[in-house]
């Protein structure tokens, strides 16, 4: 057994696990934040994508104890409230799902793909990018449109605050 | 996966403190192949040993002609370095294409050559720069280090902890993709540095990462694609499975080499 402790979503949590235990598992059954999903469990599909201080990983192929210290962002954080981050809103309005299990995975590509090119996204980037990131339902269009759409979003708020600060 | 019991090392010799101990250690960087590997049973160490916090494998540095990379420099770093994509612009081109954004954010250097995966990327930009791999024990030529399928001259107790290499004049980097797993079906990394070209083919040969005479000979007369028109490489040594012939990578390996070269010179 390990004892490993992180912040997760801003909340410090700790605990002792197996140190066999995955990063996912942790999240799911230690601490019920189901949000993260378990889909190839190969590491292929990305649905278990989460933040890691920062950047974006697959938490099925990542033990807990590897991430004890870190600090952890899963779907369940990125809300601020019920205000949803403006990559879910898109993900909303481009109806950029179905079923909806690969979507956790995909919003948390998203954002941390939109924080690498700030200079902007381009269809062929964003198509590409996806590549650790499996639907098996829309054929991927929607959620390209989805996060193309929330890129721009979050550019012009990024102005917005640039020019507040200044 | 099975029981396995986890060790943070603080610094090298601390990890080898850890290695030592164990008579089933295995040592983990970003885990991208090995704990899949552990998922699915075909890997079971007793114990591991995490590289991943040791401040002294990690980073580059560019110095003169000489570019050297911590061990534990994962992969986006190397893609996303201004030094690397100024000195060798190839190397990065190679990083930004392993795996999907996720596994290059934990999957390092010293992991990928020290697995030596017969389809891995960065074994073939290795032995194509004639780059030195710096253990805790020892300097060995990329020629002199990879041995076979997974196996490396790496020793009990030994780990890397750097990679370093001349600056060439010239190089380029292609791969043809598995279109399933994105792995190179074949890569061919070319480079013209002041001894000469050198071409390591990766993906193809029935021993992993191998050197082409045939190549080297053709684009040391003349560094154009065109030199390799009408070279054929032997399909002797190489794999034949479900995804391609033997034969078919050889062509590969001509097709791969030629389009290396124009990125090179572009």
């Amino acid at each position: 057994m390990s004892e490993v402790s992180m912040v997760v979503n801003g909340r410090k949590v700790s605990g002792a696990v197996e140190d066999r235990t995955l990063l996912v598992h942790y999240l799911r059954e230690h601490l019920g934040l189901t949000g993260t999903h378990v889909g190839c469990d190969t590491s292929q599909c990305g649905a278990c994508v989460v933040h890691m201080d920062g950047k974006a990983v697959k938490s099925c192929s990542i033990l807990a104890a590897q991430a004890s210290g870190s600090e952890i962002v899963t779907i369940e954080g990125l809300a601020n409230g019920a205000d949803l981050h403006p990559v879910q809103a898109a993900f909303k309005e481009h109806h950029g799902l179905q079923c909806g299990f690969c979507t956790p995975g995909m919003i948390m590509a998203a954002t941390d793909m939109i924080r690498r090119h700030p200079e902007g996204l381009d269809e062929a980037t964003v198509r590409a990018e996806l590549e650790g990131n499996i639907c098996r339902c829309t054929g991927y269009h929607n959620i390209v449109k989805a996060v193309l759409a929330a890129s721009k979003t979050m550019a012009k708020a990024g102005k917005g605050k640039a020019r507040k600060a200044a | 996966m099975y029981q396995t019991t986890y060790h943070r090392a603080a610094s090298v010799s601390d990890a080898v403190k850890h290695l030592k101990k164990s008579d089933d250690a295995k040592l983990v960087s970003g885990g991208m192949t090995l704990i899949p590997a552990m998922k699915t049973r075909l890997a079971a160490p007793a114990d591991l040993v995490d590289l991943r916090h040791i401040p002294e494998m990690r980073g580059i540095a560019v110095s003169g002609k000489t570019v050297t990379i911590g061990a534990a420099t994962t992969h986006a770093e190397v893609a996303t370095d201004a030094r690397i994509a100024k000195a060798c612009p190839a190397l990065s081109h190679l990083a930004s294409h392993i795996g999907d954004p996720h596994v290059r954010h934990m999957g390092t250097i010293g992991g990928s050559i020290a697995n030596n995966d017969p389809a891995a990327d960065y074994p073939a930009a290795m032995l194509a720069l004639d780059a030195i791999i710096v253990t805790n024990k020892r300097e060995t030529p990329a020629g002199k280090f990879f041995k076979g399928l997974f196996e490396t001259a790496l020793k009990e107790d030994e780990i890397i902890t750097a990679v370093t290499f001349t600056v060439p004049a010239k190089s380029g980097y292609e791969k043809f993709p598995n279109p399933a797993s994105r792995y190179a079906m074949t890569g061919v990394f070319v480079a013209k540095g002041k001894d000469g070209v050198r071409a390591a083919v990766t993906g193809a040969g029935e021993d992993g990462v191998f050197r082409s005479g045939e190549i080297e000979a053709a684009l040391s007369k003349k560094f154009e694609p065109a030199a390799l028109e009408g070279v054929s490489v032997p399909s002797d040594d190489l794999m034949t499975d479900i995804h391609a012939s033997a034969e078919y990578r050889a062509n590969l390996v001509v097709v791969m080499a030629k389009r290396a070269v124009v990125r090179a010179n572009a």
